[in-house]
């Protein structure tokens, strides 16, 4: 019986303790509003190694898309914006970054599947989902859009059809060098 | 004297979660000190997730009954990061586990805890993480919230590069097992040494070379009566990456010395598993060739423990992993005790323009996957058996020989057709008895109506006449973007030899979407059966309910 009394009162001290750990730390963090990307190892299509914090547009917008070989959703998002990503780059500079979250099993998959869609992203490996967990990307597909200053300014989860125009006045705004709309 | 063994266990738990906090809470002081040196304060970002069913009875598709009628998982991530520090937590219910988890998910808690400082070369991890060196056939500690699998390891983590190139890694900890530890300690240690970036001649050559190796240990104590077990069981592999061009070639190499065990059924034999797979792609197509074989590869933290729990290795299948419905119910697991197993994909974009192609396009994607048992003679001895290396086993476990074609009709018309041929071994998949032969078509249609409307139809068809006979889905979804969706799906088991069990699984669901938040609520009948995601699967009872989900990022 003892035990059954203990266990309530544990589990809300718990619960206190973490609440409070968070106030404070989100108490600090007020200072800072914007986001940068966190730097995390990811593989390259050669096999090499390359740090997240190496990105880089030459001040132009980047968009960084989480993906797999395994999700329909996500291929009919990368599919979307490669159907315009000619004339979004011409108009606005916009450099797209596929990462794939496909672990050692499919992982082999992905350069030969990226070539025959005719993608020409650049493409990186999280193969064990470091960079997912850092980016706390739950399901893919989900978007992030990073500005001039390498500040995360947007980010989507999900795609259906059409989802791509509402990206697209998205990085038009950034390229722009304006704010996205708080209330959006 | 279990319940002042509990008492003790969570008073133990208590103190170790205050201290972590004790630590975080210095961790922000630091970063109001830091903020006031105008160094980059950091910030808090983190995840949601809640998915909740509300299950009706229904004794017609074998629903379980829930007391509870209503069950949740949640999860939680809170991450600050900054320069050079990180920390973080994942709060995790479970009021009460949903049905198709493991029941031992119960309650809630922190189990994932972390703090990491990184700075120059060097990066330490306290508390929780996951790792994987190579392919992670010697260690892999992952989650896979899908499945309910999470064997992060629990102790501490280096990483440290001391040349550009050249990369260490050591790592030490129990795996995470629901709300406790494993009993075994888990130690390890990686290098990886990429010659383009480590020697200054090769930076601009084209062939590109990666090697790696690792080797693993794990401690047990041998508590049992009868046996004389080994309590440090290792284990080692060696890798390479070459890439020259539109070529590559991988592989990797794993062995494990005797590790008696539970799966295995006590044999004191070594392991081994080769990995090798060749890649050849371009700009429009590619082609890759992969084979595997496994032999006694079982590689837990405990001897005695069985399904998805406490592995520390990770062999990967090589199967696809497909997606429509009617494609995923004869999915593959890996057989860690041994297969030899082969796959080639072939990719090719057929461009707009030519032949083909057509105005708008066309892809094509080829799968062939067969798995075969290892060639085993039984010794009769303690180590159970030998086996022939190259020679493959008379029994079938899986094929797999499918093709998916794209084409576009016009800027708002596409079509997938899919076609697969699946031979399953349910014995030995799932260890019931049946080898099935089933036929699958899809016919999938992209319709974009509008800009912001789009519909999508499924018509797929499952032709067996093994197991529960045919099946037909058809599917409709609507979209309307940015923002909903709504889709509804028939799942009819019209070849069922028994009239009774003709069973419609209907559904329907809608979802909400906003920028880094989706919700969705779905109503049906769900069919019992393998949920699998990478060659590990969990089973799932069938369900007739209401069920909500919701994430969010912050």
């Amino acid at each position: 019986m003892p035990a059954i009394a203990q266990y309530p009162n544990y589990s809300m001290k718990k619960l206190y303790s973490f609440i409070l750990a968070f106030i404070l730390l989100a108490s600090a963090s007020v200072f800072s509003q914007t986001r940068k990307l966190p730097s995390v190892d990811l593989k390259t299509i050669d096999g090499t190694t390359i740090n997240t914090s190496t990105f880089n547009n030459n001040g132009k917008p980047m968009l960084i898309s989480f993906w797999a070989t395994w999700c329909k959703p996500c291929i009919e998002e990368l599919n979307a914006i490669f159907e315009n990503y000619s004339d979004w780059q011409k108009e606005t500079g916009v450099k797209v970054i596929a990462i794939s979250i496909d672990d050692s099993k499919t992982a082999g998959r992905v350069a030969p599947f990226v070539n025959g869609k005719g993608w020409t992203y650049d493409v990186f490996k999280d193969l064990n989902s470091d960079f997912r967990r850092a980016m706390n990307v739950g399901d893919p597909p989900m978007a992030f859009l990073i500005d001039a200053k390498g500040d995360i300014v947007w980010q989507h989860v999900g795609f259906v059809e059409g989802n791509e125009k509402e990206m697209y006045e998205m990085i038009k705004l950034v390229a722009a060098g304006k704010a996205i709309p708080t209330k959006n | 004297m279990r319940i002042e063994l509990r008492v003790e266990k969570v008073s133990n738990h208590k103190n170790k979660t205050i201290s972590f906090f004790i630590l975080l809470s210095l961790i922000t002081l630091m970063n109001s000190v830091l903020a006031q040196d105008k160094v980059s304060p950091g910030a808090i970002h983190g995840n949601f997730q809640g998915d909740a069913q509300y299950y009706n009875p229904d004794s017609n598709i074998n629903a379980p009954l829930v007391p509870e009628k209503m069950l949740m998982n949640g999860y939680a991530n809170f991450n600050y990061e900054s320069e050079h520090f990180l920390a973080g937590l994942r709060y995790e219910s479970y009021l009460h586990v949903l049905q198709g988890f493991d029941p031992r998910y119960e309650g809630s808690g922190i189990m994932y805890r972390y703090l990491t400082y990184k700075k120059d070369q060097m990066e330490i991890t306290a508390g929780s993480f996951y790792e994987q060196f190579g392919s992670g056939m010697v260690l892999r500690a992952y989650e896979e919230r899908g499945l309910g699998i999470d064997n992060a390891l629990e102790g501490f983590r280096v990483k440290y590069t001391p040349i550009e190139g050249l990369t260490f890694k050591g790592v030490i900890g129990k795996q995470r097992s629901f709300f406790n530890y494993g009993p075994g300690i888990v130690r390890g240690f990686d290098g990886e040494l990429s010659l383009n970036d480590f020697l200054k001649s090769w930076s601009e050559k084209k062939t590109k070379i990666v090697v790696g190796g690792c080797f693993v240990s794990k401690y047990q104590k041998d508590a049992d009566p009868i046996y004389i077990l080994p309590e440090n069981v290792g284990s080692y592999s060696g890798r390479i990456n070459l890439q020259h061009g539109k070529i590559s070639f991988n592989s990797e190499y794993a062995y494990k010395i005797n590790d008696p065990s539970f799966t295995n059924h006590f044999i004191y034999k070594d392991g081994q598993c080769l990995l090798v797979s060749a890649t050849y792609t371009k700009p429009g197509i590619g082609l890759t060739i992969s084979g595997k074989r496994t032999d006694n590869m079982n590689y837990r933290s405990d001897r005695t423990v069985t399904g998805t729990l406490l592995n520390i290795n990770f062999l990967p299948a090589l199967t696809k992993q497909h997606t429509y419905q009617l494609a995923t119910f004869y999915p593959y697991a890996t057989q860690p005790n041994g297969e030899m197993a082969g796959s080639a994909e072939f990719f090719y974009n057929f461009k707009p323009g030519s032949t083909l192609g057509g105005k708008h396009g066309m892809n094509l994607a080829l799968n062939f996957s067969k798995i075969n048992s290892i060639d085993t003679v039984n010794t009769n001895n303690e180590k159970g058996y030998t086996s022939n290396f190259l020679k493959i086993g008379k029994t079938i476990y899986f094929e797999d020989l499918n093709v998916e074609l794209t084409k576009k009709f016009s800027k708002k018309y596409k079509m997938i057709f899919t076609y697969l041929n699946i031979i399953y071994n349910k014995n030995v998949i799932q260890g019931e008895e049946g080898i099935f032969h089933a036929n699958i078509g899809v016919i999938e249609t992209i319709w974009k109506m509008t800009d912001k409307v789009a519909m999508r139809t499924e018509l797929q068809h499952l032709y067996t006449k093994q197991d529960q006979g045919n099946w037909l889905e058809p599917l409709v979804e609507f979209s309307f973007s940015p923002h909903w969706f709504v889709s509804a799906y028939d799942l009819y088991n019209y070849g069922n030899e028994i009239k009774d069990k003709q069973i419609h699984y209907f559904g329907v669901s809608t979802g909400y979407t906003k920028n880094a938040v989706r919700m969705m609520l779905s109503y049906g009948k769900q069919r019992a059966g393998l949920f699998c995601v990478g060659g590990v699967c969990r089973t799932v009872p069938a369900s007739n309910g209401v069920s909500f989900s919701i994430t969010s990022s912050f």
